[in-house]
């Protein structure tokens, strides 16, 4: 079976009814387990103190913050391309959730940030791309209202979903050849020099794919909710032309 | 509780608007699919009766 096939709502319906239950019930679980373990099992760090527990939160925003942008720009190659409408509204589906992550990041950044940089923002090249990638979540979102044809929404939101790319890249990367900036390199890598301590380690994985789990969630449940708002607005289409 | 000494309200501060943004989204979204939902079933009652007239 091919994975186009998934583009047709029914079937997509029928699949994420059944998916969704899984992956809600798995999401919350990792969620509460990581966060718990976090805040109230693990010891504070020799430099942050206790604002080393922000790190359960922060950092699985911000890394999801970028991952649904990226998310976004698949499902909006797959729209401009193959014209599938199932991936546009999923890409439609996630931009609240990837808005509400970014916002968690920032606002929990800039928490830690105060007692630990002694400012709550500063113009770091990967906090300002950050907060680029904010305002074009905002337009994204903006964008989707604006646009009374669904189509011509799902265009003009692909572009822009390519273009704010850039920034969600630049704020992953930027750290890596920007070295001119307060924000420190990834806490978690491939290079186990860089890792967070292994103590914060194991309850930060389970953070960060509570975080995964909850974003697939809740682009589940609204991409079903925006496959019934397209359903509805044809029916009272059917429904006026009855009429007149 | 923790003993998060001098950062507790910093630390609080951080858990509680972060849940609170959660909390937030995942209220908005069930409530957003249940009203679709229910529009959804009220539109196809309407229509299958129009279509049977």
């Amino acid at each position: 079976m091919s994975l186009w096939e998934y583009a047709n709502p029914k079937r997509f319906m029928g699949l994420s009814g059944r998916v969704l239950p899984v992956v809600t019930i798995l999401a919350a679980t990792s969620l509460f387990v990581g966060l718990i373990w976090g805040f109230f099992f693990t010891p504070d760090d020799y430099k942050q103190g206790a604002t080393v527990k922000i790190i359960y939160l922060h950092v699985p925003a911000a890394l999801m913050a970028i991952n649904a942008w990226m998310m976004m720009l698949v499902a909006s190659l797959v729209w401009l391309v193959r014209r599938h409408p199932v991936s546009a509204l999923a890409a439609k589906a996630a931009g609240p959730v990837g808005l509400t992550f970014t916002v968690i990041a920032l606002v929990t950044g800039a928490i830690w940030g105060q007692p630990m940089w002694g400012t709550w923002w500063a113009w770091d090249p990967r906090l300002t791309s950050f907060l680029i990638l904010t305002l074009f979540y905002f337009g994204y979102l903006a964008m989707w209202q604006a646009v009374e044809n669904s189509d011509t929404a799902a265009d003009l939101t692909s572009v822009l979903c390519l273009v704010g790319s850039v920034f969600a890249l630049l704020s992953r990367y930027a750290v890596n050849f920007w070295n001119q900036g307060l924000h420190q390199g990834a806490s978690l890598s491939m290079d186990k020099e860089e890792h967070v301590a292994d103590v914060f380690y194991l309850p930060l994985l389970l953070c960060i794919f509570g975080f995964v789990l909850l974003f697939l969630a809740l682009v589940l449940l609204r991409t079903r909710t925006e496959i019934r708002a397209r359903r509805l607005s044809v029916l009272m289409a059917q429904e006026r032309v009855r009429n007149a | 509780m923790p003993d998060l000494g001098k950062y507790a309200d910093t630390v609080l501060a951080a858990y509680c608007l972060s849940i609170l943004c959660l909390l937030a989204l995942v209220g908005l979204s069930l409530w957003q699919g249940r009203k679709m939902k229910q529009a959804l079933a009220r539109a196809e009652v309407a229509a299958q009766a129009g279509s049977e007239a």
